[in-house]
């Protein structure tokens, strides 16, 4: 390997190097994860994305919602027999267990974000509190939900689950492309085409985009506002579900009370980054921070940069497109 | 009913891409990556039943003689709650268990045994340590078992020049802050990073290594002293932080590099996910992290991966002392864990000052510095800043998800 020195500030003793050859030979893998990831991010995104569009309202606890759904999909698949070592069934036997899973934590997460709606939301909205109050009670309820998974489990993660053996499949460009790879990327982009659909078509999605438009005339021409909101927290529920199977499918540790804190702020980030409000925006934004972390942290010689170069972008992104890539609107942008 | 329809359709959907998945699964290949890198089953070092003890190694017992005042006081300061309780739990039931033994065998010196809790915080020790610096019958602390408590603290007993030994903490720097009260009952990492690296290229056989290491004191030190002893043998390193969850980058640049051995230099926490998604990738060669990861949670958390891991460390395989197995079993109902024999060792050390009439704080820490005989674990003799002139590092394996000790490395 031969670093370009291009230099900025010392860190310790080491200088800021940007390793241009070991991009080169790791870019198409580094590529493939960073979109696997990416795709985690994005269905996580969606559930920020849907409640800001409708509520203006940044659920901060939406990272417990995905991570309700982890331990759901733990305790299935422990329940299911599933232990360290990769199961020894048939593919059919491990689909089902798997689906069983996510359909766990599809419920699990989706009930997380029902309750937390008519527990901590809607008594501030009967009482017209201002919208500070709201961000307040969702950093809030992000704590607490944290601090009882940890009274419940302790600070330790689960026992690790594997829930099949991934397996090389084919190559491209030389690197090698494993099942998980494909499973996940696959899955969340489908779900993430079939909600921008059910958003943009369906009698509930143009009510949603309705109230994201203008609540007070929604309500007029008839849209029960209450049932919308309640109706897009489940949403981000489900999604946040699905992500929960992937994202236990990939690193099997990290079920653990604070695990969904730091993915929940990246997925807030690639809300932001697309464009919040904005589902394909959400989309876009969790494929973008996922590819920029990877490339970012292989040019910079290290994984201590991932979020430093992530967020780098986002601000640079920010300032010249404050409303994002694909811009804000869930009501306006398509009909 | 839109909402069932959605339900339905993300599920068919999540079902397609299973089947995708599962179908290509049947098609692939056996093992891509299985060409790549020595195979971790080739190298087969039998695990150890048993270690020899010294001949003469001093017991708490002594000679049974012994006078002391009623109120000796020996004090333990560390973990006993808090993420890493078990470590402290480790260590005060080993000097629980010398000073029983001390006190069943000497009726005429009944010492007695203090605990302060630290919760291993370095933010937290500070109270507790004033607080038993001021307790006039306390004349020797085992303890402080982590390094970063242990740097917080120094200054407090040095003040009142009261001898402390402490059983785990490894951070080189400890000994370089002019202390004169404060000993380190094992080796250190300057000592064990060069063990762990002649460990992987002479018994594990590893050619190229590839270093990874996090940004903790621990960590960073370690990894320096480890790269030093590989020399030509290090192919690469990377740094990870800890926290991290996804380390694919890392591990592209890991297999890339083709390496046979991976040393990770910093804790279970991210050392065990690290070792899992290194193995699903298909890496076949070996991985060997220090202390740190030698704990049951790494088994736990890495889970079959787990099966490539050896680990290095300073501290003795207690188990396999069949008298103190045994005597530790009857009192703490578990086997001993990591750093029970060193705690034990330690108050042995103090325990053998009183009897011999040390029985005030200054005549004790000469007692310390002059001490030169064998304990149940090893020779303790320090020098002059405080390390053992004889330390040593034992390297550990996975078998049937347990850890277990393969002999002593680095000589």
């Amino acid at each position: 390997m031969i670093p370009t020195i291009l230099m900025a500030a010392p860190v310790a003793n080491d200088w800021i190097t940007l390793d241009f050859v070991s991009l080169g030979q790791n870019f198409w893998s580094a590529t493939f994860d960073g979109l696997t990831f990416g795709s985690i991010y994005a269905l996580v995104a969606l559930g920020y994305t849907l409640v800001y569009g409708v509520l203006n309202l940044i659920n901060f606890a939406h990272s417990e919602v995905f991570i309700m759904g982890c331990y759901a999909v733990f305790f299935t698949l422990s329940f299911l027999g599933f232990g360290p070592s990769a199961p020894n069934l048939g593919i059919g036997q491990i689909v089902v267990n798997l689906l069983l899973a996510l359909l766990a934590a599809i419920v699990a997460s989706a009930l997380t974000a029902f309750l937390l709606e008519r527990l901590a939301y809607k008594p501030l909205r009967k009482r017209n509190a201002p919208r500070l109050v709201f961000l307040i009670t969702a950093i809030g309820a992000s704590f607490t939900i944290q601090y009882l998974i940890f009274l419940w489990r302790g600070p330790v993660p689960e026992q690790a689950l594997t829930m099949f053996q991934t397996k090389p499949i084919f190559e491209v460009f030389g690197t090698i492309i494993y099942s998980d790879q494909i499973l996940i990327v696959t899955a969340a982009v489908i779900m993430m085409v079939v909600t921008e659909r059910f958003i943009s078509k369906s009698r509930t999605g143009r009510g949603i985009r309705a109230v994201a438009q203008d609540p007070d005339t929604a309500t007029l021409m008839g849209v029960n506002k209450e049932k919308i909101i309640i109706t897009t927290f489940v949403i981000g529920g489900i999604l946040a579900g699905a992500a929960a199977l992937f994202y236990v499918m990939k690193i099997p540790s990290g079920v653990v009370y604070n695990g969904g804190f730091i993915l929940g702020i990246k997925a807030f980030a690639a809300a932001v980054l697309g464009g919040i409000g904005n589902v394909r925006g959400a989309l876009l934004g969790g494929l973008l921070l996922g590819l920029i972390g990877n490339y970012g942290q292989i040019l910079l010689g290290n994984s201590q940069w991932t979020d430093v170069v992530a967020f780098l972008v986002l601000v640079l992104v920010l300032l010249f497109r404050p409303e994002g890539i694909l811009g804000t609107s869930l009501g306006r942008s398509k009909a | 009913m839109n909402r069932k329809k959605v339900m339905t359709t993300l599920a068919a959907a999540a079902t397609f891409g299973m089947l995708l998945g599962g179908c290509a699964n049947q098609a692939a290949p056996a093992g891509g990556g299985a060409t790549e890198g020595g195979s971790s089953s080739a190298i087969n070092i039998p695990a150890l039943t048993s270690i020899e003890t010294p001949k003469d190694a001093v017991l708490p017992a002594g000679d049974g003689k012994a006078v002391c005042p009623a109120t000796t006081t020996l004090a333990y300061i560390g973990a006993q709650t808090g993420a890493n309780a078990q470590l402290g739990i480790n260590i005060f039931q080993g000097i629980q268990l010398a000073i029983n033994e001390h006190n069943a065998a000497n009726p005429e010196c009944q010492v007695a045994f203090k605990k302060f809790d630290t919760e291993g915080d370095p933010n937290k020790a500070t109270g507790p340590v004033t607080q038993a610096t001021k307790e006039e019958s306390i004349i020797g602390v085992v303890g402080l078992p982590f390094s970063g408590e242990s740097k917080a603290t120094g200054n407090i007993f040095e003040q009142v020049k009261m001898v402390h030994i402490t059983p785990a903490a490894t951070n080189p720097g400890l000994t370089e802050n002019g202390w004169t009260t404060f000993f380190r009952g094992l080796g250190n990492d300057a000592v064990q990073g060069p063990a762990a690296a002649k460990f992987m290229t002479g018994k594990l056989g590893a050619k190229k290594v590839y270093l990874v290491q996090d940004d903790s004191e621990y960590g960073i030190g370690l990894g320096k002293t480890t790269s030093d002893g590989l020399g030509d043998a290090l192919i690469g390193t990377d740094k990870v932080t800890q926290g991290q969850k996804d380390f694919s980058a890392t591990i592209s640049k890991i297999m890339n590099s083709g390496a046979d051995a991976v040393f990770y230099s910093g804790y279970y926490a991210e050392g065990a996910p690290f070792d899992q998604q290194l193995v699903a990738k298909g890496y076949t060669g070996t991985f060997i992290g220090p202390d740190g990861l030698k704990d049951d949670q790494f088994i736990k958390q890495a889970g079959d991966a787990s099966k490539n891991a050896y680990f290095t460390c300073p501290c003795i395989p207690g188990e396999l002392i069949p008298s103190f197995a045994k005597a530790y079993k009857a009192l703490a109902n578990m086997d001993p864990g990591t750093y029970s024999i060193e705690g034990y060792d330690a108050t042995t050390v103090l325990l053998a000052g009183i009897d011999a009439g040390k029985q005030d704080r200054a005549s004790l820490l000469d007692w310390v510095k002059n001490y030169d005989a064998d304990g149940l674990s090893k020779h303790y003799k320090w020098n002059d800043k405080g390390e053992l002139q004889a330390p040593t590092v034992y390297g550990y394996k996975v078998e049937n998800s347990k850890i277990v000790p393969i002999g002593a490395i680095g000589e």
